[in-house]
Formats: structure tokens, sequence, C-alpha cells
């Protein structure tokens, strides 16, 4: 009997995946454990690992294609016995689907899927709790395993007023049927009710207010119009990560009050020491350049102001103090925008810094990248300098609190003791999030970071 | 001799059957192993089954007796237990014959024999021709069931002490014999032995029958229990079994021990059952077992063995067949990739003596003990017309309702045909039925089923067949 092999749960809020590159084909014989997928999800690579032996019978989706999680990749015959019991079994198979049990069966698993599509497959992103439930399921590579305890023979304590029937389509689509409220009917959940619930989760994901504090309720809408009038037009799918920064960024606009702050600082000497040590830097794997400096020196900046490493809670009406003093980075990649994280920057010198710089550059532009990588960052930093520009108002990279946003230094004219002299200058733009950080601490904050970088010796002494 | 199969089901009872049928009906290649010549487990072999042809039969004499009150005089019984036990064996017979057929049809491969784990991919068989065979597999089942406790101190080897096989073998009816246990084994088999003619004695330590469920329904049926047995201690332990040339002397010790030894000619122990989770290589595996014996799961029948999934009275209480066949369909399911929890709103309990008691869902008991608020509505029997009809006004059927939303958390009967009525209170339950819609549920009259209607109706204060004052 083939199997068919569905795209794992890959972990929390995570409704779909790319599929980049399908590792086997037809007809190939794979080993328990051997690697069969290459997926990406939101900004993470990973590896899916299949969990039996077996021939692969056929594969059902493209390369580059984007599947919901449980979708069909492709179906194997797993290696229970010789080859002539495996043509059996699939002969079995054939006459069996003339059956009308089977096709009825058949019917309902599509017209199943016609509900799934309807409603959107919604993760489980409802209740953590369920997450860990499911994440526990198939992908090892994910790491996600958890050891069992409960024995289940003992009742649950809450048992949601619904039938089995309706119990079980909540299970299968994903939702908690705990979190579904009745619409009447003497309080009794309706199959329509977690199809209603289903469906207002989809539109709160995709509106950004779901999975995180602050809500963003929903937004008025614009249909767009038909472009076609105008003139030609090409549409194409938007990737994973283009859909998770559009989702992730609108976000932290709609819930962060922003404000930014300019400040230039004066890196005439930095440039010099910089060049000087730079040698040095290269013989341990990395490069020294400014942004390197830049995450040693907010690290700093961090332990004097606290504010800037925190998160706010304001369904809990907490603030959250970080005690790591992890530095995410914006990394330009030719698949869009990522922000890996260089951690515990505070307890790292320049040199080690400039070479973990290096290594997650590459691992984000080889997308080599995991989820871990770009999460439990303490404030985000983002170079444009390369490129061009003066000033820009980043956007802060929720659930941090700030991101220093640095554009192309320049030589200018400065007034210093009585004459103007040219000195290398570097344009700062530091967002941060009015709810917790006030403008004045804005102000000190990027009036440190300045004198530090004009000062270096300013970081042995303070930092 | 070495095999594959895609699936491998240890045990073949309730829950082991119904799953490696359900396998091969979605197409899955099963190999199921038991002990027995057919599946069926302890259930068909020793359990369920035989006990409810033995059943069926005390009840036979029973009514007969009890017809003389209504104008029928049948005279005393005479019973041949050689023929009653072939007819019991005829039962066990035909049932896991029929198993047997079922297996073949669905192409199960059945191997009689004792499978021991060699690791998490493979068993090796010792078949009951006296080869071996070794079985790798790709996911196993285990399902071996539980096997009759033993009371520290008190297992003597003598053919005089019995437990429930022992008993449902039926090889006499001893002239006195104590039941060690008042649980619903002990209860239905000393029923049984007390029909057919014996002096049954049971002995119970705790200080009520049927320990777990609730009182009210319990009293029901202890009144014509105690009628039928020659005496019930509670309360009392026994401390010692000795064999004597008369029989089992017996040493009882508790506050209302009047006479603390006394001589029966035959024991049965029925003080609970245990998991069957050592002796075939479970340590060569994953699976972990917890400090009571039972098989750790997940509430998809997973073990910590990623190729071994367990259901049945192995993964813990209760102890029932219809539970495990239950979880052996999720455990299937699972493996057959859809997304299934072993999550029922209830498991029906039922005790198979005269007057049937039968639970689902919330008791009284448990509410009280989890500190869930509840109401209580009961309707007892003595109002019912059709219980009336059949001269068997001993019975109570009784709600246990959520205050405000009014739903059914849980139903208890104790009356004639209870067992099966409870289907009804199992269903309300799943279905999260409210008090409004088993009033509004026409029944059929005159039937002891709309003792479930006219208890709702006495929730509301209305029921048509009994009267009871309004509180205010």
């Amino acid at each position: 009997m083939a199997i068919e092999f569905k795209l794992p749960m890959l972990g929390e809020n995570i409704k779909s995946a790319d599929i980049l590159k399908i590792l086997v084909s037809e007809g190939d014989k794979v080993e328990k454990d051997q690697i069969v997928l290459e997926l990406e999800t939101d900004k993470a690579t990973m590896e899916v690992p299949i969990e039996e032996a077996g021939t692969i019978t056929k594969v059902l989706l493209k390369e580059g294609a984007k599947a919901d999680i449980g979708a069909a990749v492709f179906t194997y015959e797993p290696a229970s016995g010789d080859e002539k019991s495996d043509a059996e079994d699939s002969k079995k198979g054939q006459s069996k689907k003339e059956t009308p049990k089977e096709e009825e069966s058949k019917k309902e698993t599509i017209k199943k899927e016609e509900d799934k599509k309807e409603e959107l497959s919604v993760s489980s992103a409802t209740n953590p709790k369920e997450d860990k439930g499911s994440a526990k399921e198939p992908d090892k590579s994910v790491n996600l395993i958890t050891p069992l305890s409960a024995n289940v023979t003992e009742m649950p304590d809450k048992i949601a007023p619904a039938s089995p029937s309706v119990r079980r389509f909540a299970r299968e689509i994903g939702i908690d049927i705990h979190s579904v409220r009745a619409s009447g009917n003497n309080g009794r959940i309706t199959i329509e009710d977690v199809k209603a619930y289903a469906k207002s989760m989809n539109e709160l994901i995709s509106s950004g207010g779901a999975g995180a504090s602050g809500g963003g309720g929903s937004f008025y809408k614009e249909t767009l119009p038909d472009f076609t009038k105008w003139g030609d037009i090409e549409k194409q799918p938007m990737s994973n990560i283009r859909r998770k920064t559009a989702e992730h960024l609108s976000y932290a606009w709609q819930t962060i009050p922003h404000v930014t702050q300019f400040e230039k600082a004066d890196i005439t000497e930095l440039e010099k020491i910089r060049k000087q040590f730079g040698k040095k830097t290269e013989e341990a794997g990395g490069k020294l350049t400014v942004t390197a400096i830049l995450i040693k020196v907010i690290a700093s900046a961090l332990k004097v102001f606290p504010q800037f490493n925190s998160s706010i809670d304001m369904e809990k009406n907490e603030i959250i103090y970080k005690k790591y003093f992890n530095i995410g980075i914006a990394v330009d990649t030719e698949r869009g925008l990522l922000v890996p994280v260089v951690r515990d920057a505070d307890k790292k010198n320049v040199i080690q810094i400039a070479a973990d710089l290096a290594e997650i550059s590459k691992k984000a532009r080889n997308r080599k990248l995991s989820l871990e990588d770009m999460q439990g960052g303490s404030i985000s930093v983002s170079n444009l300098g390369g490129i061009a520009g003066t000033y820009f108002t980043p956007i802060v990279n929720a659930p941090e609190v700030a991101i220093l946003g640095v554009s192309r230094s320049a030589m200018e004219p400065v007034y210093i003791d009585g004459k103007f002299e040219p000195r290398l200058m570097m344009p700062l733009s530091l967002s941060y999030d009015h709810r917790i950080i006030d403008g004045a601490d804005a102000a000190r904050f990027i009036k440190w970071v300045v004198s530090a970088l004009e000062q270096p010796f300013l970081l042995t002494l303070e930092g | 001799m070495s095999t594959k199969t895609e699936l491998l089901v240890i045990g073949g009872g309730p829950g082991g059957y119904a799953a490696a049928f359900l396998a091969a009906d979605l197409g899955m290649q099963v190999t199921l192993v038991d002990m027995e010549k057919h599946p069926g487990g302890v259930c068909l072999w020793r359990g369920c089954i035989p006990s409810k042809a033995l059943l069926h039969i005390a009840k036979l004499i029973k009514e007969a007796e009890e017809a003389e009150k209504i104008g029928i005089k049948f005279g005393k019984p005479e019973i041949d237990v050689n023929k009653i036990r072939e007819f019991k064996n005829g039962v066990v017979g035909k049932l896991t014959g029929g198993l047997g057929q079922l297996a073949k049809q669905r192409k199960v491969n059945f191997i009689q024999g004792k499978a021991t784990f060699v690791n998490s991919t493979s068993v090796s068989i010792a078949k009951s021709d006296g080869t071996t065979e070794t079985v790798e597999y790709n996911k196993a089942i285990l399902a071996t069931g539980s096997v009759p406790s033993k009371v520290p101190g008190l297992s003597i080897d003598s053919e005089r002490v019995m437990d429930s096989t022992g008993a449902l073998e039926m090889n006499d009816v001893p002239e006195k014999l104590l039941v060690v246990g008042g649980g619903y084994i002990g209860l239905e088999l000393g029923s049984v032995y007390a029909a057919l003619g014996s002096k049954v004695t049971v002995v119970e330590m705790t200080s009520g029958l049927l320990p777990g469920a609730d009182r009210d329904l319990v009293a029901v049926l202890a009144k014509r229990v105690t009628s039928l047995m020659s005496a019930i201690y509670l309360d009392t332990k026994v401390v010692e079994l000795k064999e004597v040339k008369e029989g089992i002397k017996v040493k009882f010790e508790g506050p209302k021990v009047t006479d603390p030894e006394q001589i029966f000619d035959k024991v049965l122990i029925s003080v609970g059952r245990r998991p069957v989770t050592t002796g075939f290589g479970i340590e060569n595996t994953k699976v972990k077992v917890n400090e009571r014996g039972f098989v750790v799961v997940d509430k998809q029948m997973k073990t910590d063995d990623p190729a071994i999934f367990a259901i049945g009275d192995i993964v813990g209480n209760p102890m029932l067949a219809h539970k495990a066949s239950a979880e052996g369909k999720v455990a299937v399911e699972v493996i057959h990739g859809e997304k299934s929890f072993f999550e029922p709103a209830q498991i029906p309990a039922v005790v198979f003596t005269d007057p049937e008691l039968a639970w689902a869902g919330l008791t009284e008991l448990e509410a009280k003990e989890k500190g869930i608020e509840v109401q209580i509505a009961k309707f007892p029997w003595g109002a019912s017309g059709r219980a009336t009809t059949l001269d068997r006004n001993d019975g109570l059927t009784k709600l246990i309702i959520e205050p405000g939303t009014e739903r059914i958390l849980g139903v208890g009967m104790v009356g004639v045909g209870a067992g099966d009525m409870i289907a009804e209170g199992a269903l309300a339950i799943e279905m999260a039925a409210n008090v409004k819609d088993l009033s509004l549920t026409i029944h059929p009259h005159p039937t002891l089923s709309e003792t479930m209607m006219a208890a709702a109706e006495v929730f509301y204060g209305h029921a048509t067949d009994m009267y009871r004052p309004k509180r205010k």
C-alpha cells in the first residue's frame, strides 16, 4: 500500500512552506531518516527526513511549489517485504478502488480538502498547548519532540460541548475546540461554529493581529484596481519570506508608535583605527566593519539604557527586561530581508563579533539560517551605508523596542576650534517604540552611541 | 524463519482484533499474534462473554423461581453443570471462531504464539506448533491486556482457590463459596453461583459494594443481591487462607466480624486486574512503563518508542473492552496518517448483575471528589409502568447535570436492562445534549427507556408519572 508523505508540522504559526528541493524521484529507494525535502518556511530553510525506509512511487508536487502543512508531497511504498509482496499490495489497492466504499471515502476526503481550502488551513497557532502536541508529531529535524507523560485514560477535566464528529473536524483543521464559541443552539458548538472560528482566525492572522500581544485588530482594506486597464502587467506569487516580511512589518507598524531620532557621528578617528586593525581581524576570519564595531557599541549602550533591551506586554501590563545582549543585523539577500542575531555581543570582543558576522551573513546568503538563528534579538541594526542615502526611518523589529539605522558616511566640513575641518560623518537614525521609550531617553541613548564611536576608548571605561 | 509485516498487533483481545481488522480494511498488511487459537482475548475466552452466558442462566433460574408469585410454578430446577458448561463453551467457540473467520476474510495473518520483543522493530514469536518465527514490522500495536490480580499472602496453591478464569470454567457448583472482593467481577460471578445453588458469602474490604459507583444506585442493587447471597461482609479483610480437610479455612478481620474463622468449599479471589507489561521483552524497546505498571502513551496511543503504539488494559483504567477497541481504532488511524486522538467525553461501564447497574460520564461521587458543581435529577422506577409490568420496580435512573447550561454530564442507571439503556446516556453526553433535549425527545411507551425522559422531566418539576410538590 502506498503511503502519502505529507508536509509535516514545522512549528508554531507555520501554515505552509515553499518546497525548495525534492531530493528523491520516482523509483528511488530511501532509508529511514534520509533527507527527502528541503523546505523554506518563514525565513528558515529546513531539511525534512522520511520516517521509514521505502521506495518512492510518485512525486506529487514540483520544486518551487508552495504547499500547506499536511499536503501530500509524494507517495512511497514502505519497505515491508520483498518486491513481490509490494506488487501484490498495489494490485490489491487497484482493485479496491472500484468498491463504492472506497469511492465514498475518497469523496469525503475531497470534501474535507475543499472545506479546508475554503477556510484556508489554519495552523494550530491559536493554542500554545496544542502546538506542543502537534509539533511533537512528525519532524525530528526541528527538534521539537517532547517526552510523553500524561496517561490518557484519565478523563479530561473540560469537555467541549460539541459532538464527537465536530470535535474530530476541529482536530483535523487544527482548531482547539475549547476556543470556539457556540453560536446559540443551547451552547452547543456546531461544525459551522468551528468553520466560522477558523475563518475569523485566518482574517486575524492575515491582518497581522494574531499571535502577539498588543492586538492589531482589523483595518480598512481597499480592493486593488484592475491594473491591466493601464498596460501590461505580470503576476508573481509572493515568496514565503516576502509574505512573512510584509505581515511582520505591517504588524510592527500598526502596533508600535514609532519615533525616529537622527544624529551624526564623527568617525574620522574610528576609521583610522579600523584600517589599522583590519588585517588582524581578517586573520581571525572576519572583516573589521563599522557594523561589527557598532554591534559592540550598542551592546554596551543597552547595559546603560536597559529600557532599550525590553519588550512590552500590553495584555499583562508588563515590561519584560532582558538580561542578554543579542543584536539583530539586517542582511540583504537575493530572497529578501533577513535579520539573523549575533548572540551575547556583550561577552565578545570586536574581532569575535566580526567573525560571527561573517559567519551569519554567509549562512543567510546560502539559505542555511534556521529559525533559531533569527530569534531572540534585543535590538536590531540596519546598515544601508554600503549603498546610499542620508537618513531613513527604519521600522522597529517587534517585539524589540528599537532599531538603529546607519546611512552612508561622507566627508563634511565640521566647525572645530574656530575653523572648518574635513571630518568623516556617519548619519544614524534611531527608531524606537514610544510606548516605553521617551524622547529624552532616545536622545541620551544616541548621544551615548555617538560618543562611543567618536572616542572608542570610552567603551573600555564604561562598556 | 523471518518475515516482514507492515503492522504487527500483539494481543488478540477486543483492542487488538479491532485494531488489526481496521488496519486490514484500510489496506495495511497486518499480522496479529495471540496465544489462543482464535482472536478474542480475555473478553471472549474468559471474561465478558462466558460470564454473560452464565448470568443469562442465573437470570432464568431466578425468574422461574419468582414466577410463583404471579401464578406460575415450575418446581425446583434440575441443574446439569456439564450442559451449562457446554452451552457456555459453545458461545465462546462460536464467537471466537467467528473472529478467526473474519481475520481470514480480511487476510490478517493470525499467528498463534507468544511474541517477545527482540528490539524496537522486531519480535520473536514462539509459535504454538513449536517453531519460532522472527517478524520485523514497521509499526506495532501492543495490546497484551490484563490478568486477575493476586492478593499478597493469600495466594495458596489449591484447586479450591480460584480466580475469575477458574470460576468461569464452571467445574462444579460448590456448596459454600467465598467471594473475596465486592467489585463487579465478584458480584457477577457470585450471582451465578448463588443462582445455581451455592451458598455465597461476599467479603469486601471497603464500606460498600462496587466501590466507585454512586451509592444510591448501589443501594438498589445491594438490596436484591443481599437477598441472593447468604452473607455480605463489608469493612472486612481476609487475612488468611488455609487448606484443611473440609475445604479452605478463612480468617476474617474487621470491626463487624462475629465469626472470624469459617470454612468454605471454594474461594474466588476477585480483587481486580493488573496490566500485563512484563515477560515479553518490553525492556528491549523504548516503551516506558509507569510505576503502576501501565504503559505510558499519549492521546494518540503513541508510546515513547516511535515504532510502537499501546492500547487497552495495559495503558490504564478503566480496563474495559470497549475502551480498548476505541483506542485500537485511534492507534490505527494515527498510523494511517490521520489526526486522530482518543478523547471521549465518556466511557460507559456496566455491572451485569441482576439488576444491572450502569453509568456513563461523570458520576455524582466523582463530581463531589473533584468539587464540580452539579445538579441531580432522579427517576425511581417505582413510577415506571413498564417496570411494574415486569414486577421489577427496583430501579433508578439519574442524570448528572451542569448547572446553568443544563448540559448532561453523566447518566447513572440501575435496574433490569440498564446495561443496554445506558447507550442513550452515552450518546447524550457525547452529543452534549442538555436536559431539555432529553425531555423533548419522545420515548416509546411503555418502555424502561422512558425513565430517561422522565428523569429529565423531574428536573423541570413536571414528570407525568410522578408528583412532587414544588419546593419554594
